[in-house]
């Protein structure tokens, strides 16, 4: 019985897996029609797909649903991750993707609501903490379970708007509330404890009254662990700080400051394809040459 | 019947309207203790009361939102912008102090700009009672106006009877003159209405509009007083830049009309804090000081 829990665990994970893997592909396919912040996006790719395949309670089915799950993309620069993950969960017309950055649809590179899936428009930083704790709000005046969750930006976290919708969302207690910090440990062009250091990060949230949890944010089995214990503190908004790698998956551009948008030919493309998730040792430097 | 009772009445008949503030509740002492969960205070923190005020009305419900103007137009400015402006959900903005009625507190609180702001966002409109009354007269129809409202809270006590019907874009008009005519909006009208008083007196004949909603703003009435008076006088507590004046300037150039406008409002400064009055006696902007610039006007 054991093994078999283990074997449908181990399956699952896989499963994330594949949908992962074809989920950078869409996104590196988007750097071929003017480019989009891969870098970014690949950094939060699994966070995303995790969410809309484990823990949202969300589908086609449900977009409009008033007792469905909430996530807003606070870094919204990293929207491909969502247009790839939308597709592969049935939510977005895959085909959709081929109009990316043109007037034919609304795919660009910040999310906004025409496309099916996305709650609401972001881009500009620091706004989808307050606007995720009006939506949390509202479900605890109404007591409903819906969960509302966040991606931020580590960067992100310069805006003080931020922190000020933090300390209003412990005052109300939002515990349905669950905001994920992309911990890439990059920010637009340096690494954020060379610009304006946030660490010691953990203690900043729990100062504020928020209960944190840390995870891999690439290891959906620590993920799994920790988003079904939500919410960790009765009483307290849940943060998420997840440890990641920018540009994770491409070895070519992990971790470098200098790749979180790229724009790519459509051959070079193809040669990327094929490098997706090999060993960062291999093809480190190939990239310059591009 | 008073602000806090049709707010009252409001809250009781509809479960989608909640009131929200950031730590600003003169006009709402008794709103906290009878609706509970329905009166968010987030403290002063303007960004995230917009913020919050748009995931409630994502949620379908329909914030009215308050705080000082100069803070929450300019604070939250960008919030109001990008959330209620790209979105359109209808948020309504209450701006207490706006304008004159920021008093002796000093430039700092001074919202003289509101109007230039909110007025730039395609989908806000702007409600600008003239005073208490007229406020209440319009209350409900705007608070229930499905798009997004940026209302200029007023409490000064009327000077005039105000016609009930009320609607979004149509102005008042309390006098007509074939000398001139003022246009104005807010707590002005009080000076303006003494104004045309004063100009009977010296047998001149000056209409006054009462725009009540300067977006949309009522471009017939405008248009048919401009059509029917020598010239015309725009009288608000706002910087020249960007308000009325603007808004007025920009229809006649746009219908190619070569008609005489009179802008009255602050200059490119702020303006000297002290109690109402004497900043208005300071400024130029009291009844007899309106009458002489248009009478200046005339002669010209």
């Amino acid at each position: 019985m054991l093994d078999m829990i283990r074997k449908s665990e181990l399956l699952d994970v896989c499963a994330l897996e594949v949908r992962a893997r074809k989920v950078r592909e869409h996104i590196l396919r988007l750097t071929a029609t003017g480019g989009c912040f891969i870098g970014a996006a690949y950094s939060c790719a699994d966070l995303v797909v995790y969410l809309y395949s484990r823990f949202l309670n969300v589908d086609k089915w449900s977009l409009d649903n008033a007792s469905r799950d909430y996530l807003f993309l606070s870094k919204g620069h990293a929207v491909p991750a969502l247009y790839g993950t939308l597709a592969e969960c049935g939510i977005l017309e895959a085909d959709r993707l081929a109009d990316h950055l043109t007037t034919r649809d609304d795919l660009y590179w910040h999310p906004n609501s025409a496309i099916p899936g996305i709650e609401f428009h972001s881009g500009s930083l620091g706004h989808m903490v307050s606007v995720a704790a009006g939506v949390a709000l509202d479900c605890k005046m109404k007591e409903t379970s819906n969960k509302v969750v966040v991606i931020t930006g580590d960067g992100e976290l310069n805006e003080g708007s931020m922190w000020e919708a933090m300390l209003v969302a412990a005052a109300y207690k939002l515990d349905n509330l669950i905001i994920i910090v992309d911990r890439n440990r990059l920010q637009a062009n340096c690494a954020t404890e060379d610009l304006i250091p946030l660490e010691p990060l953990e203690q900043k949230f729990l100062s504020f009254g928020h209960a944190v949890r840390t995870i891999d944010g690439h290891n959906f089995s620590d993920m799994d662990e920790v988003f079904h214990t939500v919410p960790f503190e009765p009483g307290r908004p849940n943060i998420v700080i997840a440890d990641t790698v920018r540009g994770k998956g491409l070895a070519d551009i992990e971790n470098r400051a200098d790749r979180w948008f790229c724009s790519f030919s459509p051959d070079e493309v193809e040669g990327l394809l094929k490098r997706l998730g090999e060993n960062s040792s291999t093809h480190g430097d190939a990239i310059d040459e591009l | 019947m008073n602000y806090e009772s049709v707010l009252k009445d409001i809250l009781n008949e509809d479960e989608r309207f909640v009131v929200m503030t950031a730590e600003n509740r003169a006009a709402l002492r008794t709103l906290p203790a009878q609706f509970d969960s329905r009166f968010i205070d987030v403290g002063i923190a303007e960004q995230t009361l917009v913020g919050m005020s748009v995931g409630l009305a994502l949620r379908g419900r329909i914030p009215v939102v308050h705080a000082l103007a100069a803070f929450l137009t300019m604070r939250a400015f960008e919030f109001i912008r990008t959330d209620i402006g790209i979105s359109g959900l209808p948020v309504k903005l209450v701006g207490s102090v706006p304008g004159f009625l920021s008093e002796a507190n000093g430039p700092t609180h001074q919202a003289l700009e509101d109007i230039a702001l909110m007025r730039g966002i395609p989908a806000m409109n702007i409600f600008c009672p003239a005073d208490y009354e007229d406020m209440l007269i319009g209350l409900r129809t705007v608070l229930y106006d499905k798009a997004p409202f940026y209302i200029r809270f007023n409490a000064l006590a009327p000077v005039v009877p105000h016609d009930r019907d009320f609607a979004v874009g149509k102005a008042e008009i309390i006098a007509e003159g074939p000398d001139a005519t003022i246009i104005t909006y807010g707590s002005l009208l009080r000076e303006a209405y003494g104004a045309i008083d004063i100009l009977e007196e010296n047998d001149i004949d000056a209409g006054l509009i009462n725009l009540r909603t300067v977006k949309p703003f009522d471009e017939e009435a405008v248009l048919a007083a401009a059509e029917n008076s020598r010239f015309l006088v725009v009288l608000e507590d706002h910087f020249v830049t960007g308000g009325l004046f603007s808004a007025i300037a920009e229809l006649f150039v746009r219908r190619h009309l070569p008609y005489r406008v009179l802008p009255i409002a602050l200059e490119n400064r702020w303006f000297k804090p002290a109690l109402l009055d004497d900043v208005l006696a300071y400024e130029g902007f009291n009844a007899q000081q309106i009458a002489e610039k248009i009478m200046e006007e005339l002669d010209a």
